[in-house]
């Protein structure tokens, strides 16, 4: 097989980093920074799940068809996020329930 | 039919190979995409609650933040760090399967069962503790400031169905280990035939990234309730 074996090193420094990020969100979370509070757990959140898919999941070795299933979830999941949200921001229509 | 048996003993191959790949490779790449399409669909699954939760938040800041500050954030933490250190026995069992280290492979899935477990449990004593407060949507249902109860009850359906969902998927995980401890067990997985060790992998640590996502969403939101939404 030439599949790619990722080596322990880079799977022991990922853990640290979601660690660091881990606390990263838990400290940002009592800093106040008005709206940007959720910005910044975000930021965080998808840096943290980028790791996560390009070292765990090993997408960083992964022939260019796996990369594009990827970005192709990332699409529909935007698609999905974007297009109802600007239907729903952008409507006077108020709220339910 | 003869033909074909005789084909077959005078074919050596490596008996996980399927007779429609013409290699091991290909066929782990197969299955490697094969489950990256199942897991665009769960991306998918799980990006339409927290849709949800994106529009009820914008619509009931204040009732989201107050519920928020209902949840442990010690118990969400340490939960996630549960879960990442669970991700990482996944990682190092994937790399003891395509290394062939038989005992190495047993012992990580085991590790990232017992880690797995670990997390429901604290989600158990999380779930006993709404109980008792009332926190679980339904006619027993009671939040402080009552103005805000109608609200906070959407939240608490939010945290329900969504770290029920995500529940689901890592009781299914465990499933998913077992059956791989297993065939680590009894040889069908080697050096050669890591694909099934792989695979499963991708399902668990993409349970480990909806975990990410959820946890600061929920726990974390209300820190701050004049600093907006």
């Amino acid at each position: 097989m030439s599949e790619h074996i990722v080596p322990k090193s880079t799977y022991y420094a990922i853990f640290l980093a979601l660690m660091v990020g881990t606390a990263a969100t838990v400290g940002a979370a009592f800093v106040d920074l008005g709206s940007l509070n959720t910005v910044v757990a975000l930021a965080i959140a998808i840096t943290k799940a980028a790791l996560v898919v390009l070292f765990f999941m090993h997408v960083k070795y992964s022939p260019k068809l796996t990369w594009l299933v990827v970005i192709g979830s990332i699409f529909w999941l935007l698609l999905l996020l974007g297009v109802t949200l600007g239907d729903y921001m952008t409507r006077s229509w108020g709220t339910y329930g | 039919m003869l033909a074909d048996a005789v084909a077959h003993t005078e074919h050596q191959h490596h008996p996980a190979l399927a007779h429609h790949f013409d290699s091991l490779e290909e066929q782990q790449h197969a299955s490697v995409l094969g489950m990256w399409l199942f897991l665009v669909t769960e991306v998918l699954f799980f990006g339409g609650l927290f849709l949800a939760y994106a529009i009820y938040r914008s619509w009931y800041p204040l009732a989201f933040a107050l519920s928020s500050n209902e949840l442990d954030i010690t118990m969400g933490a340490a939960n996630t760090a549960v879960l990442i250190a669970s991700s990482l026995t996944m990682a190092l069992a994937v790399h003891a399967a395509q290394s062939g280290e038989r005992n190495k492979l047993i012992a990580f899935l085991i590790l990232t069962m017992i880690l797995g477990a670990v997390f429901l449990g604290v989600k158990g004593f999380e779930y006993a503790d709404k109980f008792e407060h009332h926190h679980v949507p339904g006619p027993f249902f009671h939040f402080e400031p009552i103005a805000e109860a109608r609200h906070a009850q959407i939240f608490f359906s939010l945290y329900f169905v969504m770290t029920g969902l995500h529940a689901i998927h890592m009781v299914v995980g465990l499933g998913i280990m077992t059956w791989m401890l297993v065939w680590s067990i009894n040889g069908t997985i080697s050096k050669e035939y890591a694909s099934p060790i792989e695979i499963s992998g991708l399902y668990w640590h993409f349970v480990d990234i909806v975990w990410i996502f959820l946890f600061p969403l929920l726990y974390l939101l209300g820190r701050h309730l004049h600093g907006g939404a």
